[in-house]
């Protein structure tokens, strides 16, 4: 089953010259794979997972995520999409600093409002203990280290389980004792609970372990 | 909580400093819009006070007539080339009939018929110049509320004292008379009467102290030498004399005679109000115009540090209106509770300032609380605020989570 699929994809820049960075771009992506991009900087893999974020919408072509078709639904609809079924982990972890690590887990949840905060809060306790974060819950999110924050990132990630997990050079920042933590993670959520991982890297060690590759060349997909 | 509020709570709470001096921006501009605009309430209030002591809402008379040419035919000369006024025009007739048709109209509230004329009142060789005026004693009261201003004698007296009089303050001082003395008068008719003092009043206006003076109708009657059917003039009080304007042209067209409103017999004085009216609020609206800029300062401060966190936000799934109700309720909370504070400390100032002495006809500052300024001035506040932060709301909401990941 195919949980996200792109036809042809196109993108331009315009600024400073007019610059051709995606050239129609096609695949699928099926449930429960753990998928790596990789390719040289400028070869637009980030390009593509903006677009395949939904954050990024101006773009030629078609994205579906889980069957349904996302090409030209407004701005708000595709925030309400984002936030029930795709979850992000980028490179600086990007965590809200004045708050709790338990509540930069919470907030995706509670923008969701589909349980209530008491249940959101267990929710994300186990999510925490389930990476190893119980102790560092109540600190707030500034005072972690780099690893323990992307592991909260993780957690944010996962907390709405989302159908699609998008990492943005989600080790790019991370020595080789925490990328193996947060890849270990990553493949359990892929083959034990059928989440579906995108994550574009630099690392190829990252990408050879992972379950498949997908190399941008010049704003293609290289065979 | 709703999650857009913690989040505006937890912002809020981390830039204390912050907040603080916007809200005592806010404070401040509440305060003395609020406080200024209540001044000048006071200051309209006692001022038309003083001035109802002796003038009506409305003054029906017969203005002078100029003698009009006769009829110019096509070609002809006008036959009276140099008109005059027409003698003994300052006579209305059968003022009786137009006080009662004027007593029976829905907005007027007291109807009094009287007689002013300029007299000498007589000191020896020396006079004093002088105005009196002569009504139905009750009634007049009832226009000018005379009573509450009498420091000596009994204002009642005027109707059962025949040849009564009741004088000003200054006059009494000037002449040293005291209730119960006699004073002789002399009208712009030529007419002498002696009067016995039954009353001494003080308005604080000195002009008026010094020269006016009160009579019942009929003595006054006699003082011009004419019947007890003349009238002079027909003073009319309404219940509401910020509209004596509209109805004077009303009566100007039902009576034929001339219908004068105070604002119009005034004209200066209101436009010295009308002045001060704008300036006050031109110079409190700026105030609280600056506090805004405050509450606009920080939040396009906060919003300017927190693009990264905006970025995420909206990555997770929040909506452009989620991001401009974080700020809006940041700006709002600053906001409300400025006002609060505002509103706190305005009323302390004035129960401050209600008991300063400044003297004069005035006496303590007029200044008093005035629920319809602080009413106004919250919903202006408010409203400064809640543009002050939607603005950089809107910018906030507006950015683009991509531009900024990508950096």
């Amino acid at each position: 089953m195919n949980v996200l699929s792109v036809n042809n994809i196109r993108k331009s820049f315009f600024d400073p010259v007019e610059f051709e960075v995606l050239k129609g771009i096609s695949f699928d992506v099926k449930k429960g794979e753990f998928l790596s991009m990789v390719g040289k900087s400028g070869s637009g893999k980030s390009t593509l997972l903006y677009i395949l974020s939904t954050m990024d919408t101006d773009y030629k072509g078609e994205l579906k995520i889980d069957g349904e078709v996302l090409t030209g639904k407004s701005l708000d609809e595709l925030a309400r999409i984002r936030n029930e079924k795709i979850g992000f982990i980028f490179q600086f972890h990007y965590l809200l600093a004045e708050f709790t690590c338990l509540k930069n887990v919470m907030i995706p949840a509670l923008r969701l409002g589909k349980y209530s905060e008491e249940e959101i809060e267990f929710k994300a306790m186990e999510k925490l203990t389930a990476l190893g974060l119980a102790d560092q819950a109540m600190k707030p999110a500034s005072k972690l280290s780099g690893g323990q924050q992307q592991r909260v990132a993780i957690a944010r990630a996962l907390i709405n389980d989302p159908l699609i997990i998008m990492g943005d050079e989600p080790t790019g920042n991370l020595d080789t004792k925490n990328t193996d933590i947060v890849f270990n993670i990553l493949k359990d959520l892929a083959h034990n609970s059928g989440q579906t991982i995108i994550a574009v890297t630099h690392d190829m060690d990252f990408a050879r372990a992972s379950d498949r590759i997908i190399e941008m060349v010049d704003g293609r997909i290289s065979d | 909580m709703n999650i857009n509020s913690d989040i505006a709570k937890t912002y809020t709470l981390s830039g204390r400093k912050q907040t603080m001096v916007a809200i005592l921006g806010v404070l401040l501009g509440m305060a003395v819009y609020m406080f200024m605009n209540s001044m000048n309430e006071g200051f309209n209030r006692t001022s038309n006070e003083s001035f109802f002591k002796s003038t009506p809402h409305l003054r029906i008379y017969s203005d002078d007539k100029i003698s009009a040419p006769l009829q110019k035919l096509s070609d002809a000369e006008m036959i009276i080339i140099n008109p005059k006024i027409v003698p003994n025009t300052a006579k209305i007739n059968d003022p009786q009939a137009i006080a009662t048709v004027l007593a029976k109209q829905g907005e007027v509230k007291v109807v009094v018929p009287q007689v002013a004329m300029n007299v000498f009142y007589n000191n020896g060789k020396s006079q004093i110049n002088g105005k009196t005026v002569g009504f139905d004693p009750a009634k007049g009261n009832e226009m000018f509320n005379i009573k509450s201003f009498m420091v000596q004698g009994d204002f009642d007296n005027l109707s059962s004292v025949s040849n009564g009089i009741v004088i000003g303050s200054g006059i009494a001082a000037k002449m040293n008379l005291e209730t119960g003395d006699n004073l002789s008068i002399t009208s712009s008719r030529g007419v002498n009467r002696v009067l016995k003092i039954v009353g001494i009043f003080q308005t604080n206006n000195s002009n008026e102290d010094k020269t006016k003076s009160y009579v019942s109708l009929t003595t006054a009657q006699q003082l011009m030498m004419e019947s007890n059917a003349y009238v002079s003039d027909i003073n009319v009080n309404f219940y509401e004399f910020e509209r004596a304007k509209d109805f004077a042209a009303k009566y100007s067209d039902m009576f034929g005679y001339k219908a004068e409103d105070w604002q119009t017999a005034n004209e200066a004085y209101m436009a010295a109000s009308r002045m001060r009216t704008i300036v006050i609020t031109f110079v409190s609206l700026t105030l609280l115009l600056v506090s805004g800029f405050g509450i606009y300062n920080i939040l396009n401060m906060t919003v300017s540090q927190k693009i990264n966190d905006i970025a995420i936000l909206k990555a997770m799934g929040f909506r452009g209106n989620d991001v401009i109700r974080i700020f809006v309720t940041q700006a709002m909370t600053v906001g409300v509770i400025g006002v609060a504070l505002g509103i706190t400390f305005a009323i302390i100032l004035i129960n401050i300032m209600k008991h300063v002495y400044v003297g004069g006809d005035i006496g303590y500052f007029p200044i008093r609380f005035e629920p319809i300024v602080f009413l106004r001035g919250t919903i202006i506040g408010l409203f400064i605020t809640f543009m002050a932060g939607y603005i950089p709301a809107r910018k906030a909401a507006r950015v683009d989570p991509v531009s900024i990941f990508r950096k």
